[in-house]
Order: C-alpha cells, then structure tokens, then sequence
C-alpha cells in the first residue's frame, strides 16, 4: 500500500488511535510506553454466562500475549472457549456476559469499557474476519459501498476519498480489477472473493491486530490456501499481529508461529509451531493430531480415537477437564487442576502426567 | 430381510457388467430462467461422466465446491434423474425407472448427508426416524421393527434405551449423523452414497465417524460413492479415488497410485494445497497453489476445463478436450494432454510431498 490516501490513512489511523488511546486511558500507569509492551496482553479471562438459570462458564482464566506483527494460532473444539475469547478481545460479547481478568490492548485495559469506547478500538485497533463471507457482507449492497463505510466509520475521510481507498484496498487483496468489482454485489463473487472482500473491509483502518475466526473453514483445500497465502502476505507488508482461531491443527502448523491449544475454556498447550507439534505433551493435543486424516497414512487405516465429549461447562468439576477422556489420567489428574506452566522454554503445558514428547503424529492413542 | 425383487428382475435383463454401480456418460444440465421466465443459460453441472462401482469396494470422489460431485451423487439417485446416460446399478438401469420401482432400489441404494441437522426430521423421535425406511417399504411387524431399530443404533454407537426417545435436537453433531448412518443402514442397503458425511464434525467426533464408516464396511462388507473435498480423508476410507473439475472427471485410479504419483496437475494442486503439521510446521507461503477461481460452467473453457488455471496448459489444451485415458499402472485414468508423468516410472516418493 504505498498510494499517498494510503499514507494518509496511516496517518489519520495512527493520530486518532494514539490521541484516543492517551485521553480514555487513565487507568495505565503513569509513564508507560505503548510501544515496549506487547501488543495484546489477556490475563486470567474469565466469561460466563447465564442461560436458563444455569451459569455456562464458556471462558475460565486464559492468559496469553500478542506481539506486533505475530502470528498466533489459537485452537480447538466448538466450545472450547476460542470464540468467545476473541469476542471479548473485540468487544463483541452481548451484555448478559460476565466478563472478568484483563485485557490491554498497547497498555490500555478493555474489560469495562462502554460501547462508544470499544467501537472506538474496533476498526482501528483489532478488526475481526468471520466464517462465513455470505453473512458477513449485506447482500443489498455494492461492495465498495461497503468498504467505504467502514472506512467512513472510524475515519474523518469524504465520500469521494473512502471510495479512493475501497478501490486501493480492493487491489491489495488482490481481486481482479477492482474498480469494476466496487460496483458488484456480494452475490455476483465466489465464496473466496467474497472473503477477500471481508479482508478489506477489516484492514480498512489499518489495524494493529486482524482476528480471523475460521476464515477460510468454508473454504476449499485451493481457496484456502490461497486466502492463507494472502493474509500472510498483508501481515507482513502491514506489519498487522494476525490471531487464527480454528478447530485446523493442520492449518496451523502450516501458517501460524505460536501455537494455543484450548479444551473446556483453558489453555491447556502453548508452543512454537514447531515445537507444538513435533513434541506434543498434553494428551489432549496429541488426541487431536491423531484423529486427523493425513495423506501419509495407508487407506482403511482406523484413526486413534479418544471416546466421551467435552464436559459440561455449566457445572464445575473438581480436577483437570480433560482427565475423564484422558487415556494417561491418574487419581490426581480428577483431583487437582493442573497449572499452565512454562514447563520447557517457550512450551508451555498444563498436565500432571505429560507424554513422553517426540513427533505426536506418529504415537498411538490409547482406543 | 426378504429378497428384493428389483434385483432377480434387473439380473434376469441385464448386460454382461458385475460391477455393481456403473454410470455411462452421465451428463446432467439444469436450465436457468431469467426474469419473466426467459432461458439465461444451460448450467453443465456434470458432463459426460463414466466409472464403475464393484461391489465391497469404496470410491472417493474429490473436488472443489462447484466441482458436481454433488449432482453427480443425486444423479445416480434419481433426485433428479441426469439429462442424458445411463445409471445401472446392480445389472438395471435407474434412469426413466418409474417411482415405484424406483423406491424399490433405494432399499439398496441409500444416502447420507452433509448436515444431519437438516437431513433429520425434528419433530421425530430418533426411533421413529431409523424405522421409518422400514415402514415406507413395508418390513416386519412392530415389534421386529422396533428390535431391528435398537439393534442398528446399538451397532452405530447409541444406546437404543437412552436415545431411542430423543429429538434430533437433543444430540449432538456426532451422534445425529450416527443416527442419519442407522437410517442409511437400517434397510441393508449395497451402497451407501456419502455426500461430505463428516465435514461438519469437529477433528476428534470426524475421526469417530469415519472409524464407524470402515467398521460397517468391513463387518456388513458395503459399497460406498463417498464424496468429500478433503483429500486426505477421502484417502482414509477409498479403494479408488476420482478427481472432478467443472464436471468432468480428470483422473481415476487406485487410491495408492494417485497419492503416489498424481497424473494431472489438477490433482497436485489438491494435494499440495492441504496444509499438514507434519510437512510444513512453520514453513509458509506455498508456491504450487494453483491461482484463479473456478470458471463459470455456465460457459465452462473450451477444450480442457482446467486449463484456464493449469500451470502446463498448452494450445492443444484450448482446442481439443482430452478423453480419459490409461496410464501408469492398472485402472490408473487421466484426461490430460500433458500428464505429470509418462507413467513409466513409478516413485517411491510421493510426488506431491516432493515438490
């Protein structure tokens, strides 16, 4: 992006975030300097909510950091907690959530803000790509239509020049001439054009911080890689953190550089992607890379399974969540929460009786 | 299970083929209507697609969204029968077969979906839902019935007592799509078409159901078409996999040969776009994925389809379709001008991992 709009645009994002940042942030310590800490710091998140009388707790204590310009991969299960953490970092959570811990943003905490506040950080700060570009785009309206609003949301730019930048920013997601496709509608592009566009729309304002929640889970294995391929091209020209949510261990490891697994609302593995996946330690981790078809295997091999499902989040069991699946649990394992604890350099696990370690892909789980 | 009619009737007219499933130059179109009811184009979901089921055996269809392998699979059962070709399944041809007779085959030609959720009633009781093949072709009494129902649910993983009486909505993904398999099986059908059957599941339920599929075929010794984009998983459960593209079939051949030595490009940048943690941890930025967006096939490109994306597309490629042909080793089929290869050499080393 090296238009002079483009320049501007950075320019204005940088000005308003900064000056917003310093005026709403009274609750940072004096003197602290945005640019040394990291750039999204979640401690002890906790989210609960409340349905039909009971109390789901879908988020119970995560703590993790984002870097400028990291690539961080967060996954597991529906109903792991990964979504709904992604939501409080946007400030997207509905009002019947109780959200509690931390989450500062370049310094600034985000737990407690009013909507006026977060819509501010939205946009600017972090930007969200969601599953499925059918429901993220408004089907009755042109598409450049759309950019331009979000670029008109959160930035003091005119019509004529929000159009300017739809059409640049069409272009850096590389969609085919762009200045005819401003003018079509969602249903006139494929499904991968479709979440190019989505694409734009987020890094409309230049965000620090790109959260793609699935994005490319409706996606075609080619469309897929191609979309993957495009969002790490963008984070480095933009210098942009991107955070993958996804349920694809082998998505992952292919594109992420840090590695979060979650089970039943808690980190359970954190690792490089390297590192996560050729030295597994949880077992829970390694179920999961069992049950993956690979190309490697033979034809009308059975994949290791682990039986059960996830527990029940709306009670609250004494012990490690993963241990009634666990084919290693021990007595302690149900009495006693393990910590998540730096337990190599760089890997972090939290399991009272790890495996052995080596390449997880190739170790049998118990059936 | 009594004997089935249809098939002493189909074997006493049939031709000399044992495969069980055998379509012939399948093609199926669907005519778009503009506004006011005007023809606005002929969609080629499938073009002239041929190949062969035996029975006990497993064949994986691949492709991309667009690709007709799901049209294919509802071509074969008649909802709605193709435009033109023949669909001949156990020695009779299904195609311009009356309802009646039509319903006769579904008890060995059956199918399960993508979405459980939505292929299940949910105002019936999961009982009520396996038994219901049962009662529209007329098998047993009450009471056999309802002993075969537990008996199948038991077999797919569910406890008859504590499942029987639920809603589809009370299951979750894993087990509703278990409960679609009892369906499928209830009747025990020859072949079992799949139509992404496990793409909706999360990775650990996915391998369950997927270990379920294998454990039914090798203990009821079942056929199925199993469609699935994936080819990874495709690869678990196939003897023979086909590769479609715009409604053409690009290669078929015996699950070990393709994943070995793919013969069409197409079929490379399938294998090549799957990410996989123990090829490519940390490793970014794939080269060989192929660029560019399925052609429309209301216009699909004139000779080969791929070649508009095709890395090794030439001007032959643009003027003359290439016809499947045989290569490399047995049942080994490419419709390519330019293979990857002649065939001659077989590697030991995947191709695709190579790179």
């Amino acid at each position: 992006m090296t238009g002079p709009l483009g320049q501007r645009v950075r320019q204005l994002a940088a000005t308003s975030a900064g000056a917003s940042s310093a005026a709403r942030d009274e609750s940072a310590p004096a003197g602290s300097n945005p640019g040394a800490s990291p750039l999204l710091e979640v401690s002890d998140l906790r989210v609960r909510f409340r349905s039909r009388g009971s109390v789901v707790n879908a988020v119970q204590g995560v703590s993790f950091t984002v870097e400028p310009g990291q690539t961080l991969a967060i996954i597991g299960e529906s109903g792991s907690g990964k979504t709904v953490s992604a939501y409080a970092i946007m400030g997207l959570l509905p009002r019947t959530a109780h959200v509690s811990g931390s989450i500062r943003f370049r310094g600034v905490q985000l737990v407690g803000r009013s909507e006026k506040e977060l819509q501010d950080h939205r946009g600017r700060n972090a930007a969200m790509v969601f599953q499925d570009p059918e429901r993220s785009l408004n089907p009755t309206m042109r598409i450049g239509t759309q950019i331009a609003e979000a670029i008109r949301c959160h930035l003091p730019l005119d019509r004529k020049e929000a159009n300017e930048r739809a059409v640049e920013l069409l272009r850096l997601v590389r969609l085919p001439t762009p200045e005819r496709r401003f003018y079509e509608y969602p249903h006139q592009l494929s499904g991968g054009m479709r979440q190019r566009v989505v694409i734009a729309i987020a890094l409309a304002c230049e965000p620090r911080l790109l959260i793609a929640d699935e994005a490319t889970t409706a996606l075609d294995v080619t469309t897929q890689a191609q979309i993957m391929d495009l969002l790490l091209d963008l984070q480095q020209e933009l210098g942009t953190a991107l955070m993958m949510i996804s349920h694809d261990l082998a998505l992952a490891a292919s594109y992420a550089e840090e590695v979060i697994v979650m089970y039943a609302g808690r980190i359970v593995e954190r690792a490089a992607a390297e590192d996560l996946f050729g030295n597994v330690r949880m077992p829970y981790t390694r179920a999961l890379l069992n049950a993956i078809p690979r190309i490697e295997l033979e034809p009308h091999v059975l994949l290791p399974v682990i039986g059960g499902r996830p527990p029940d989040l709306s009670t609250v069991v004494p012990g490690c969540s993963f241990a009634p699946r666990c084919p290693d649990a021990q007595q302690d394992c149900r009495q006693e929460i393990p910590p998540l604890e730096e337990q190599e350099i760089g890997h972090w696990w939290a399991c009272w009786h790890p495996c052995e370690g080596g390449q997880g892909g190739q170790k049998e789980a118990a059936p | 299970m009594t004997p089935n009619p249809v098939t002493e009737a189909g074997a006493a007219a049939t031709h000399s083929g044992a495969a069980l499933l055998e379509v012939r130059h399948l093609v199926q179109e669907f005519v778009l209507r503009d506004y006011g009811g005007v023809k606005g184009g002929v969609l080629q979901a499938v073009s002239d697609v041929s190949f062969e089921l035996d029975a006990g055996e497993t064949l994986g269809i691949v492709g991309e969204t667009g690709s007709g392998k799901s049209t294919l699979a509802r071509s074969v059962i008649q909802a709605p029968p193709p435009k033109r070709g023949s669909v001949i399944f156990q020695g009779k041809d299904l195609v311009g077969l009356g309802r009646r007779a039509m319903t006769s085959v579904r008890r060995d030609l059956q199918m399960v979906f993508q979405d459980p959720f939505r292929s299940l009633d949910p105002k019936w009781t999961v009982s009520r839902i396996v038994a219901e093949p049962l009662i529209a072709q007329g098998v047993g009494s009450r009471s056999e019935r309802r002993e075969r129902v537990n008996s199948l649910l038991d077999r797919v993983g569910l406890d008859p007592v504590g499942y029987g009486k639920r809603h589809p909505r009370e299951l979750s993904g894993g087990q509703a799509q278990r409960v679609a398999i009892a369906r499928a099986l209830v009747l025990e059908p020859k072949l079992i078409i799949c139509d992404e059957p496990v793409s909706s599941l999360d990775v650990l339920v996915q391998a369950q159901v997927l270990n379920l599929f294998e454990k039914l075929r090798s203990e009821l010794s079942l056929s199925y078409l199993f469609i699935a984009h994936d080819l990874a998983l495709v690869k678990q459960v196939s003897d023979r996999v086909a590769v479609m593209y715009l409604g053409k079939l690009c290669e078929v051949g015996p699950v070990r040969a393709i994943y070995r030595q793919p013969l069409h490009p197409y079929t490379l940048a399938l294998l090549t776009s799957i990410p996989s943690p123990a090829r490519s941890a940390g490793k970014r930025g794939t080269s060989s994925v192929i660029s560019g967006e399925l052609p429309s096939p209301l216009d699909p490109p004139s000779g080969c389809r791929f070649r508009t994306r095709c890395p090794r597309a030439q001007e032959r490629c643009a003027a003359e379709a290439p016809e499947l042909r045989s290569l490399g080793g047995e049942g080994h089929l490419v419709a390519c001008h330019f293979p990857l290869s002649d065939g001659s050499r077989t590697s030991a080393e995947p191709a695709a991992v190579r790179r």
